[in-house]
């Protein structure tokens, strides 16, 4: 293998890995969630048991997950990167089918107390798969039409499926995530250039069909839309979210309300409070100051993420990074934009914050991967 | 594929570029979030402060508590209880409230028809409009229904204060009672006090409680919540109290008033109480009454219609909105109008053969064998009618008329009470106005016996007596003190009659009762410093024909209660030195010496005594009935507890 010609040797072997963990990342993600676990005592009222408690045990958890992971050395990851796509494309199947026939809807499996859809899971089997692809892919060919293809096709397979649960977002954050790894590898732009043309086309298509009976989206979404455009029109309805968020958040003004005295949040204005709509709880209560502040964690966890990324040799762990940081980033842009109005509401989680433990087991996981890929770079 | 070491260089470098372009964009996005931040909580900060605030803190009216009303001895009138209530708010419920209503009544029994008239006062009034779904609540019904506002949403339990009238029907007439406020209220009033449209609210609807709604009602507090989007309260951030509304005090007497409302009994009758000095009521009672309780509550349609349905009218104020031909209660003024004017003096006599032809017409005494030659004092005593129409016949009736008024019979006395009568004290002018026909000597003949046109409230009559009996211009009073604060006793203009004339006025209602020949003897006091004055009055309530006379006038017993005469009476005591001033209206009672009067001592002795009347201030055979009364009455006791604020 040619991590022989990484001087594999020197990588650190046995307990001593845990020496060369990304520790600043590390301590990025503890005070994300130490963020998390405090809105979530407030959102509760000032219970610890309600969310704050099993959030808790779940992210550590999770730390074990990613600490374990980056114990894993790289090269099996690139091993298993086929055998883990294929593994969560057939689950994606299973369930599709399952629902199909009746089993109940439900798209997710249960491994213990985590509970797992394996379209979260998808989102770094594809990242996976795509790095070894490009590692495996000699550099000359990346962006020839007959090479380009394979990976749009990696990407849209899985997409597909999950579209027709529908999950709008995560087929979006799978094109997006997917999109970002081949731009990173190389692709040439003017495919993306292609891509964004049609997709822009394909948007006006979309909003054109309303209405007439070949429609391509349903009602609600089709609503969503008109809500992000003009919240107002419906301020009772759909559009309630919205405006409600927008207020909370505002009237946090620089320096917030305080712990738990967000009158919006508190008194239920606002929906989903402990999850997608934490960030306003957080904005609230803490003003632009700690709003602010979580921004910049994101920010920093990006930079690491993005500086071990090119300061790696290996392409597939860079490219691994890099995919995995970006869906990070999907992750907390797509929630903070969506409960600021700048996105149509969509019901995503604030990655590390909000409660619940799909998100923030895929990110502990991808996390471990971004850890094993630095502990085992080439030096 | 193995890699050479160039390649991976080579890889390593356009990731690096890619990898910039990428954390560029994502930078971008970052800042792009930031600065939308920054522009939300920073900038427009301010806005979305004020939108939030108003969409979380509501401030709510606390009604005031409504003020008290005492008698002139500190016993309550009226006070507030509490009140345990549901209302159900249809915005809340989500829009339908049956299936909220039907949860309800397993708490709660709703009657159909209730469920009926719920429903259709929901579809009339506003979604935010809170609907009181049943009052008076047991404490166990209220716990139920607060332990079960979960699943029954729209549905607040409240507490709250509801008037009550601790003495019923004593004093209905005159306090009044208080009701929700109806939408009609509400259209009269203009820009009308934001705390009527609280849906507990009560108004003054009638009588006292109605005149004097503004000092009563007090001032409304308020309090900011914070609400969630469902409009439930989350915690209460500030509290203003209201002001409670004035404590009145009334010129009544409560005990008096009690013992009035049951000396009267179920006879339709009607009694006013003066204090001459001072011109407080100090009672006025309107018999049959009703419990005025009973309309604060929403009185039941069976419970109304035996009220409406009474011959003996319940709900109508005898006492004030009563006008009654006065009858020889009338003759006072008829005399002193005459004195006054100099057609006669105390010893000017006629004669009086039981009868007077005026232009053909015969007009009779009520004594068909006459009374022979009468003076003005035997004119009393003797009630004598021919009397009084040679004395028409000389001074007129618009000297007559201006008596009346100045002695209060036909003119509204302003007490706060509801439709107080003006009375009518006729003269040419009046008739001419009111009928366009010019007046008769027949017209003067019957008005100076108090019959004909002349009408006059018990009120009116209780006034013309303290009037007659003090010679000033006493004007009756129903407040004594509002918050503790005295209202002022006023002094009395002089009325500027001649003492002399005033003088023998009273020695003629002293004759009435005390000289052997007076047609009250019977019911004379005989403790002699309470020595009482008084008029007997029998008023026809129907003309008697001359054919009917000439068969003979029938006895009242024979007529249908309704065509029989009213009994009237009136009187003030001590004789030397007036405190009270009584009259007393029995509707259809017949001869006013032996219905009205034995009534009207009562009261005056219950009034002088301070309580139950001493039987030896009456004549030997009167003691046995009186006794016999007081034994069957239960009257408010002394020692009944004073009230505190409520």
């Amino acid at each position: 293998m040619s991590y022989l010609d990484y001087k594999v040797a020197q990588t650190p072997t046995g307990i001593r890995k845990i020496l060369y963990l990304n520790w600043p990342l590390v301590f990025l993600i503890l005070a994300v969630a130490g963020i998390g676990f405090i809105m979530l005592i407030s959102v509760a009222g000032g219970r610890v048991d309600l969310w704050a408690e099993p959030q808790m045990y779940r992210f550590a958890v999770g730390m074990v997950i990613m600490i374990g992971l980056a114990f894993v050395p790289m090269w099996f990851w690139r091993g298993i990167s086929v055998a883990a796509y294929v593994c969560c494309f057939l689950l994606l199947v299973g369930v599709e089918i399952a629902g199909e026939i009746g089993m109940g809807a439900q798209r997710w499996i249960d491994i213990g107390p985590i509970r797992l859809q394996p379209s979260e899971l998808m989102k770094i089997a594809l990242v996976l798969l795509l790095a070894a692809y490009y590692d495996w892919l000699p550099l000359k060919k990346v962006s020839r039409p007959l090479w380009v293809i394979i990976p749009v096709i990696l990407i849209l397979a899985p997409t597909a499926l999950v579209l027709i649960q529908p999950d709008l977002g995560t087929s979006i954050m799978l094109v997006a995530g997917g999109g970002i790894v081949m731009f990173v590898a190389g692709v040439s732009l003017w495919y993306f250039g292609a891509v964004i043309g049609v997709a822009v086309a394909l948007v006006y298509t979309v909003l054109k069909s309303r209405g007439t009976e070949w429609q391509l989206l349903k009602d609600y979404q089709f609503r969503r839309i008109d809500t992000f455009l003009d919240p107002y029109s419906d301020p009772l309805g759909a559009g309630y979210n919205i405006i409600q968020s927008q207020i909370a958040l505002g009237s946090g003004g620089w320096s917030g309300r305080g712990f738990m005295q967000g009158t919006q949040s508190r008194l239920n204005f606002l929906p989903e409070k402990h999850t997608d709509f934490i960030f306003t709880v957080l904005a609230e209560e803490f003003g632009f100051i700690g709003a602010i502040s979580l921004l910049i964690l994101y920010s920093l966890i990006l930079g690491f993420c993005l500086y071990s990324a090119l300061s790696n040799r290996d392409r597939f762990a860079s490219l691994i990074t890099i995919g995995i940081s970006a869906t990070f980033f999907l992750y907390f842009a797509i929630n903070m934009a969506t409960v600021m109005g700048l996105l149509p509401a969509k019901g995503s989680p604030l990655p590390l914050v909000s409660y619940g433990g799909t998100s923030l087991m895929i990110l502990m996981l991808g996390f471990g991967l971004v850890q094993s890929a630095h502990v085992h770079r080439p030096r | 594929m193995t890699k050479s070491p160039r390649e991976i260089i080579d890889s390593s470098r356009k990731i690096g570029r890619r990898g910039l372009l990428l954390g560029g964009i994502q930078l971008g996005v970052i800042t792009t979030l930031a600065l939308k931040l920054r522009s939300m909580q920073v900038e427009h900060a301010e806005e979305f402060r004020t939108l939030a605030d108003g969409n979380s803190i509501k401030v709510r009216l606390l009604p005031p508590a409504r003020g008290l009303i005492l008698d002139r001895n500190g016993f309550q009138i009226a006070g507030n209880e509490q009140n345990y209530r549901v209302t159900l708010t249809r915005e809340d419920a989500g829009g339908d409230v049956k299936p909220v209503l039907q949860r309800l009544s397993k708490l709660i029994p709703i009657s159909e028809v209730r469920m009926a008239e719920l429903m259709e006062e929901f579809s009339k009034r506003s979604a935010v409009t809170p609907i009181i779904l049943a009052d008076r609540l047991s404490w166990e019904q209220f716990s139920a229904i607060a332990v079960n506002a979960p699943s029954l949403a729209g549905v607040t339990p409240e507490s709250g204060l509801s008037r009550f009238y601790p003495r019923a029907g004593d004093l209905a007439h005159v306090v009044g009672y208080v009701g929700p406020v109806s939408d009609y209220d509400l259209s009269k009033i203009e820009e009308p006090d934001p705390v009527l449209k609280l849906p507990e609210f009560q108004l003054g609807k009638v009588g006292f409680e109605a005149r004097m709604e503004d000092a009563l009602r007090g001032t409304a507090g308020s309090r900011r919540v914070e609400v969630n989007s469902a409009g439930r309260e989350m915690r209460e951030l500030s509290r203003q109290e209201g002001e409670q509304g004035a404590t009145v005090q009334m010129t009544l007497d409560a005990r008096l008033q009690n013992y009035a409302a049951q000396r009267m009994g179920e006879e339709s009758a009607a009694a006013v109480v003066i204090d001459v000095q001072t011109g407080d009521i100090v009672a006025i009672s309107s018999s049959p009454s009703f419990d005025p309780n009973k309309f604060v509550r929403g009185i039941s349609s069976t419970d109304y219609r035996e009220l409406m349905d009474h011959d003996h009218r319940p709900l109508a104020d005898k006492t004030v909105q009563g006008v009654y031909p006065p009858g020889s209660t009338f003759k006072m003024i008829t005399l002193l109008a005459g004195l006054e004017a100099g057609v006669i003096n105390a010893g000017s006599r006629f004669y009086c053969p039981g009868y007077t032809e005026v232009g053909g017409r015969r007009f009779h005494c009520w004594s068909r064998g006459g009374h022979g030659s009468v003076d003005a004092i035997n004119s009393l005593s003797h009630s004598c009618d021919v009397y009084y129409y040679e004395l028409a016949q000389k001074v007129g009736i618009d000297r007559i008329a201006a008596m009346a008024r100045k002695l209060g019979v036909g003119v509204r006395h302003d007490l706060p009470m509801s439709a107080v009568a003006e009375g009518i004290a006729p003269d040419r002018a009046w008739k001419q106005a009111r009928y366009g026909q010019n007046w008769q000597v027949g017209d003067s003949l019957n008005a100076s016996i108090g019959q004909g046109y002349v009408l006059a409230s018990p009120l009116q009559l209780a006034v013309m007596t303290a009037r007659v009996a003090t010679g000033k211009e006493v004007k009756p009073r129903l407040i004594r003190a509002i918050d503790g604060v005295p209202q002022p006793v006023p002094e009395f203009a002089d009325l500027g009659l001649n003492p002399l004339h005033l003088r023998t006025a009273r020695q003629g209602m002293d004759a009435v009762m005390n000289a052997s020949t007076g047609t009250a003897r019977r019911m004379r006091i005989i403790r002699e410093d309470w020595r009482m004055a008084g008029k007997t009055g029998t008023s026809q309530v129907r003309n008697i024909t001359a054919a009917e006379r000439a068969r003979g006038v029938v006895s009242n017993e024979q007529l249908p209660w309704n065509r029989r005469d009213h009994a009237l009476f009136v009187c003030y005591a001590p004789y030397e030195m007036p405190r009270y001033a009584v009259s007393v209206v029995v509707e259809h009672g017949g001869g006013g010496g032996a219905i009205a009067a034995p009534v009207a001592r009562d009261i005056m002795l219950f009034a002088l005594a301070g309580g139950l009347p001493p039987l030896d201030a009456v004549p030997d055979e009167q003691r046995a009935a009186m006794e016999e009364r007081h034994n069957a009455m239960h009257l408010l006791a002394p020692e009944a507890p004073r009230l505190t604020r409520a």
